[in-house]
This record gives C-alpha cells, structure tokens and sequence, in this order.
C-alpha cells in the first residue's frame, strides 16, 4: 500500500474578502491596527472610572473647568498624588500630601486654602487621577 | 476547591459607591416600577425590612428613620457587576457567572495554597477596584462555598474572606444555619423538612440518604451530598444559550391607547431581538401578551397571549416586530386600560442550525447584514440610535422616581468633583 502526503502546494488559500479582482491590497495584514486612545489612557478597565471637573482650585496642575478626569482605583494614593477625595459629604479633587501622621489637602491654585484633614472627619480617597482630557 | 464571591447588598453598595454619603444610613432599592424593596444597607435590614416587601408596607418605617429610598439603576448595576467580575477573572483560572451579584471561582489545583488568605485578599482587591464589598468562602462544594460565604458577611473579623476547611468547622457552621438558608433547598422542602424537625442544615445532613433520595428532589439529593462534602454540582464557565428569551414589564399608568401600546410592545421586540442576537441564536415563534390591572375593580380585565410561528427561523427585527404587531392587533381592546405587556420568543436554536424554507421569499442575507449593521451602530452610539419606526422614543413607560445617575454608562450623568 502506499500512503501520499497532499502537497502543499495544493492548499487552498483563503480569499480576501471584499477584493474581487485586481491586485490584492498589500495593507491587508495590516488592518485592525488602528490607534484607539482608550488603550492608552485606560490600563486598568475593570477599576478606571470617568469623573467631570467644576470649578478651577486645580488650574496650575493643568485641570479646569468642564475637564473630564481618567481615575484608576486600583491605583494606590502616593505622596502628592492629585485623587478624588470625598470628604464634609461631597467629592473633591486636590494633592494629597503626608506628613507624618498627618494629612494635607492641597489645591493647585493659590487663591485656594489648603485643608488639613482632621482624624475625626469622614474621609477617603476614591481613586488617583491619572490623566486629564481637555477640548481645546 | 471552589470558591463563592457573593457582593454584599449589591444594589445598595453601587448605589454607595458613588454617593459615599449613603454609608452608615438606611438605603433600600427598589424593584422596577418603585414597586419592592430588593436591597437593602444591613441599616435598612436592622430595622426590619424585609426582602421583597412592598414600599407601601413599609412607608411608616421609612418616613420615621429616613431611609434613603432609590430606584433601581440597572445601568449602574450591570457595569458594577462586570467589573466586579473582571477583577475575579484575574485571580482564578475559570469563573462561572452565577448571577448578576454572584460567581463561583474554580479553585482546582490550587490546593496547596493558603486559600484563607486567597479569599481574603480578593475580596479586598475587589473592594479596592470597585468600592464593592464582597464576600468569599472557599470550600470542597459549591453548596458549601455558599455557606462559607454567607457565614463570612457581616462578620468584620474574617475581611470578607473564609476558608471552610474541617469537618468540625463544617459541623459548626451547620449546626446553627437554619435548612432554609441552604442553597437548593426550595420554601416547600423548607416547610416539609421543618414538619419532619429537620430545622437546622446540620440536621439535613444527618438524615439518612434514602429518606432524601425518596422523599426529595434531584437536587435536594444533591444537595444533601455536596453539604457531606461531596462535589456533584459541576462547574460551567459558559452560559448556556437560553431556551426562551423574555422582555416584558409593567407600565407605571395603564395605557388606554393602542399607538402608545404598539410603541411599547416594539420597543420589547427590539430589546428581546437584540438578546436573541447577542447569544447567536434564531427563534421559531413569538408569543405577545397583554395584561390589565388585576388589582382594580370593576374594569374589564383581559389576560390573553397570541402566538406566532416563523416559517423560517429568524433573528430579524422587522419581521418579528410585524408578526408580533399583527398579533398585538387582534389582543388590543378599546377601553381596556393594559398594566403590564410582553413579548416571549422560543423554539431558539443555534444561527447555524437554520432550516431553509423551499417557498422562502425573504432575502435572509441581506436581513442578517442589515441586523448586524444596526447591532454594532447601537454598541457604538448607544442603544437605541437604531431601531425600528414603530418603537417608543421615550423609552418604557415605567416609573423611577428615585433613580441616581447612569454614573458609569452615560457622559452626561459621570460623577462631577468640586474645586473649589
């Protein structure tokens, strides 16, 4: 008995849809490659959450009115970092800057007080902003 | 090992995820319509409402201690819970989606790991990505990881994580866990067991199996078997695809008017075409119905269903929307004030599995590429950017008079911070 191996050469290729004649568009392989900005802005899609900004006590980092805010949960608050603090029953966007045992609330503008936040006060840092989206 | 993730008060923690006043108070949220309480803050628990109560039961309860009282926001909710999911799908090597607040972990071949402290750690990374508490029990069942869950809630001590490890832990537990609280164990058994003195799970577990394998169900059987320790409940880490697909709800006023009816029973045949769709599947009938409001007296009532079989199996839209219509037509009665409507597809099976019809006149191709189209411009746009002409534009006609923003799934409604 003998066993034939198919040749390769006869395999069929797989057509390219949407080209009917003519020379096979060599950008082909290539589709699908489109930038999408969300990979770059969300790394963590499970705990980024958007937020929109209303007044201007954070100019001077580059944050105004009307901005949208990319925040990471998952993202562990650091020295200086600029979070979404809830803090006196509302939210708040400001630097959150350690000393010691103590924690300071820092606007980025200095027509704005900086607020120590008291042991005693209900207060939390919601999440780190990581990037800032503003129309121009 | 399996483990069970149960949220804690899910409706009511996404609610506080984005309004963190809401801790410490009384929250209730309520089902479709305002109608029932179907979560509750463990404030609102403490105070005696109880699952599933009517709001106007417990309006004097409410007024008194100012419960918080929000309508459900499934919007909210359903992004929650994928991103609850999500950060779980990290941690295990498959999770089964048991429902919108639930998921079982399989933990197999992870034995040898301290799994106390794995149930630990991921129901605070949870909580760190999501703001939603969860608690974890790990045990050799899944109906035991539900007991495990369950005895780690609201115990602060074991930081939403616990690992059923001994059988005298196991008998413990048991001993003080009323049988109706077990998994599987329906209000009948519960009433028959409790007429039998079986009051507790660990009394369950001590019958004899012939007497469950007699008296009870399958999954009774099963359920006794999986409290020994014996895993019989197997895990699926795919949703099979449903038999029946349903969109139906109550209006918050009966609709006299048959446009506005046909406008409302559209907009269910899109939403329930859309699901068919979504599992790949076809359907080979359609069933409209129509109800009037029971609870009033002397008005004509109606309760009656239409059916209608397809030819051909089919997902379009506009076919299935003309038959249900047409149908709909002949249910519709002038001076019939309808409460509720709905439109039920069945006979589904796979895309694939498509039997042409010899006399078929319809350009099925040409249907299936329009439906795509319209499917992947309302996951691009929004839902709804697309649909067909006779769909209300105003949405269902239910009544949310407490409902918070769409924080997570709507630009309009994001969480605003304050500078200032």
């Amino acid at each position: 008995m003998k066993l034939y191996l198919p040749s390769e050469d006869e395999i069929a290729l797989p057509l390219v849809e949407g080209v009917k004649c003519g020379f096979p568009s060599p950008a082909e392989d290539f589709s699908d490659m489109r930038l999408n900005i969300t990979e770059e802005i969300v790394k963590n899609p499970a705990s980024t959450f958007y937020a929109r900004v209303s007044g201007n006590s954070m100019v001077d980092d580059g944050i105004g009115d009307g901005d949208i805010l990319v925040v990471d949960k998952s993202v562990e608050p650091y020295d200086g970092c600029i979070a979404i603090c809830f803090i006196d029953g509302e939210f708040t966007l400001k630097h959150v800057k350690v000393h010691g045992d103590r924690i300071l609330l820092v606007p980025g503008n200095e027509k704005y007080k900086s607020i120590e936040v008291h042991p005693s006060t209900n207060f939390t840092v919601w999440g780190v902003v990581r990037y800032v989206i503003r129309k121009l | 090992m399996y483990a069970l993730a149960d949220c804690n008060n899910f409706f009511v923690s996404c609610e506080r995820v984005f309004n963190p006043a809401l801790n410490g108070r009384p929250v209730i949220v309520l089902s479709n319509n305002d109608g029932c309480a179907v979560s509750r803050s463990n404030e609102a628990k403490a105070l005696g409402i109880g699952m599933g109560v009517p709001l106007f039961q417990v309006r004097d309860i409410v007024k008194k201690h100012r419960v918080v009282v929000l309508s459900s926001n499934y919007a909210l909710y359903g992004d929650m819970s994928k991103r609850v999911h999500a950060t779980l799908r990290q941690l295990a090597p498959a999770i089964e989606i048991y429902s919108i607040d639930e998921a079982f972990l399989d933990l197999r071949g992870l034995e040898h790991k301290d799994l106390g402290a794995f149930a630990r750690r991921a129901s605070a990374l949870c909580l760190k990505n999501t703001g939603i508490p969860v608690s974890i029990g790990v045990a050799p069942t899944k109906t035991l990881a539900k007991v495990a869950s369950k005895w780690s809630k609201n115990r602060p001590d074991m930081h939403g994580g616990y690992f059923l490890k001994s059988a005298e832990e196991r008998e413990r537990i048991l001993r003080v866990m009323p049988v109706e609280d077990i998994w599987g164990i329906g209000r009948r058994y519960a009433k028959k067991l409790h007429e039998n003195n079986i009051t507790t799970a660990w009394d369950f577990t001590q019958i004899p199996g012939e007497w469950v394998q007699k008296k009870m169900s399958i999954t009774g059987w099963r359920t006794w078997k999986e409290l020994q320790g014996e895993a019989c409940i197997a895990f699926s880490d795919h949703t099979p695809p449903k038999k029946q697909i349903c969109v139906s709800r109550s209006f918050s006023k009966e609709i006299f008017d048959y446009e506005k009816l046909v406008e409302q029973v559209s907009l269910f045949t899109f939403m329930v075409c859309e699901k068919l769709r979504k599992q790949e599947s076809v359907c080979n009938q359609a069933v409209v119905f129509v109800l009037t409001n029971r609870f009033k007296e002397n008005v004509p009532q109606q309760v009656e269903s239409r059916m209608v079989t397809f030819p051909v199996a089919t997902s379009s839209t506009p076919e299935i929307n003309q038959s249900v219509l047409k149908e709909l037509s002949y249910l519709f009665r002038k001076g019939y004030g309808y409460k509720k409507a709905g439109v039920i597809l069945s006979g589904i099976l796979p895309r694939q599995a498509v039997q042409l019809h010899l006399y078929d006149t319809r350009d099925r191709e040409k249907q299936d590429r329009l439906m795509q189209v319209m499917d992947e411009i309302n996951t691009d746009m929004g839902p709804g950017t697309l649909s067909v002409a006779t769909v209300s534009r105003e949405g269902i006609r239910m009544s949310r008079e407490h409902l918070s923003p769409q924080y997570t799934t709507k630009w309009e409604d994001i969480p605003v911070v304050h500078c200032k």
